[in-house]
């Protein structure tokens, strides 16, 4: 029951950081920022919420009692609901700063003006 | 009235999981510092349906699941475009219809767009929400109605 726990944890944990790494790389790679929101929220979603799943487990398997689980519950739950209100705040931020998202159809038109090749 | 007794019994169970220390001084202070709260909270009139949404506590627990389903699979599906060589993504903004009256309901639906990767709400009118979203087909999704109809039906207006 230990072992299986302990694995199910680390299994938790090695997933948390390669969304975390994802979300890093994707925030890199995107072209521009309303494309880098949603890299981010895949670090804030999936990252965030199987490293506290993992830290859970973390506190069955040392039998800390309660209190931690409650505190980890807490967190995620917190996360939940400030990290979109924020990125939502963030994006109407931008487009009242007149940021213009680029879109599909009008990145294409951009390149072929500017004769990038992509 | 339920609403203030329900934030004060909230607020004990609160301080007893946090503290799970069962000496005297300790549950005194937290029995003062709950009341302290519980005063502070009703004299600046917050505790409210939109404040302290009692009704919607086993409604949440049936909405919540799903909604988890639907963020691993998005997120997996975001993945994907992210690692992907040629990076697959089409960029577009459309508005999508919110059938929810209520500003709570409304809140809950695009917190709930924007926390699913490859869907970002941007701004939000009476009855319709600005979505920005990495691919076409995840506003495909959104058009159909799906959430939208979870939503409505958890803050129970439809």
């Amino acid at each position: 029951m230990q072992s299986v726990l302990v694995i199910l944890e680390w299994i938790c944990l090695l997933g948390g950081s390669f969304f975390l790494l994802v979300g890093g790389i994707g925030i890199l790679r995107f072209p521009d920022l309303f494309t880098r929101f949603h890299a981010t929220s895949v670090s804030d979603t999936m990252g965030a919420g199987l490293i506290l799943t993992g830290l859970m487990i973390e506190t069955l398997v040392q039998q800390h009692g309660f209190t931690p689980l409650v505190k980890l519950l807490m967190i995620a739950v917190f996360l939940m609901i400030t990290s979109p209100s924020a990125t939502h705040a963030l994006a109407k931020a931008a487009i009242h700063g007149g940021v213009k998202p680029r879109l599909a159809d009008r990145a294409k038109a951009q390149d072929d003006e500017n004769g990038a090749d992509r | 009235m339920i609403h203030k007794l329900s934030v004060g019994i909230f607020l004990i169970c609160l301080w007893l999981l946090l503290s799970w220390h069962f000496t005297p001084l300790l549950l005194g202070l937290g029995l003062v510092s709950t009341l302290l709260v519980l005063y502070l909270s009703i004299r600046m009139e917050i505790i409210d349906r939109e404040g302290h949404p009692l009704h919607l506590t086993l409604s949440t627990l049936r909405y919540l699941p799903w909604l988890i389903v639907k963020i691993v699979q998005a997120n997996l599906d975001v993945t994907w475009r992210i690692l992907h060589p040629r990076m697959p993504i089409d960029p577009t903004q459309e508005k999508v219809k919110c059938s929810q009256k209520s500003d709570l309901g409304k809140v809950i639906y695009a917190n709930s767009i924007t926390l699913t990767p490859g869907t970002l709400s941007m701004s939000i009118d009476a009855d319709t929400i600005e979505v920005h979203s990495l691919t076409s087909t995840a506003i495909e999704e959104l058009r159909q109605n799906t959430m939208d109809r979870k939503v409505t039906q958890m803050v129970g207006e439809d």
